[in-house]
């Protein structure tokens, strides 16, 4: 990554997302086709599943940087991990959110409990919400960023479990879109998924990169009152 | 407007509601930011300007 690049990044980060936000709307409403079967529910389907998709990621890239935490002893990774997972979190509420809301049109639920995803997602969450209790409760030090860099490392294993959950268990309230064969949805109804995908992992890293700039900041200007104060 | 539209629109709103707090809460921390560094500016100028007398008596 080149230095300019290094400069820029927010802005660019932000520009990307805002014109990839309004691309993926514009396919989303004009381009993909009504679904056959749901019919115009399904559309929830473009922005619900990108946001799953980019909280398993968040999570993903948190248990990286508890890695690192732990492997390089990288005392800055301690607060990516944090956002990353923050971030994360958010993402998770608005999975729940519009899952249920998608559910109650398809299914005429809520909320299914007999979908072994669904729940699977649940514990994923509630697992990473807990996260923030256990680093509240800790001293801020390098203890508390090995515990939390190990915590957020168990909580990743629950990713792949969430995903397959729905192939391994035959479960037939959930669908399965993805599946060995292939994305089942015609050409521009990927294409569609794909760029909101491409715009909500945008909008993730500019807001990632805007919460560990205020966070630095902050750290900063308590570390200068230290300072002054002395 | 059709049940299932309501139900997308609503779906659509929930994205839209979650990012907007979060970008408020974000411009709520940064005013207190600004504040903060004002704050520190302030602190800062005031220590330089005693930092003088304390060397003429030092000198002196």
């Amino acid at each position: 990554m080149t230095r300019a690049f290094r400069q820029q990044r927010l802005p660019i980060l932000a520009t990307a997302a805002c014109a990839l936000m309004g691309a993926a709307i514009v396919l989303i409403a004009y381009v993909a086709p009504i679904d056959a079967d749901q019919g115009l529910s399904q559309k929830i389907f473009y922005f619900h599943v990108p946001v799953a998709l980019t909280a398993y990621l968040l999570f993903g890239w948190g248990a990286w940087k508890a890695l690192r935490v732990l492997w390089k002893r990288d005392e800055a990774a301690d607060l990516e991990s944090y956002v990353a997972i923050h971030q994360g979190v958010i993402y998770g509420v608005m999975t729940l959110v519009t899952g249920s809301i998608w559910a109650k049109i398809s299914w005429g639920v809520w909320w299914a409990w007999s979908s072994n995803q669904l729940v699977l997602f649940l514990v994923l969450f509630l697992f990473y919400a807990a996260y923030f209790m256990l680093r509240y409760s800790v001293e801020p030090g390098p203890r508390r960023a090995n515990l939390c860099a190990v915590y957020a490392l168990f909580g990743v294993a629950l990713i792949p479990v969430s995903f397959l959950a729905i192939r391994l268990a035959n479960d037939f309230i959930h669908p399965t879109v993805f599946t060995s064969h292939g994305p089942q949805m015609s050409g521009r109804m990927f294409l569609a998924f794909c760029v909101a995908w491409a715009a909500l992992v945008a909008l993730a890293a500019t807001l990632y990169h805007v919460e560990l700039a205020g966070k630095r900041l902050d750290a900063r200007l308590r570390e200068l009152r230290e300072v002054l104060a002395a | 407007m059709t049940t299932a539209e309501k139900y997308v629109a609503a779906a659509y709103a929930v994205v839209f509601l979650v990012v907007l707090a979060y970008v408020l809460i974000i411009a709520t921390k940064l005013a207190r930011l600004e504040r903060e560094v004002a704050e520190l500016a302030e602190l800062a100028r005031e220590q330089r300007a005693v930092e003088p007398e304390r060397k003429a008596v030092a000198v002196g």
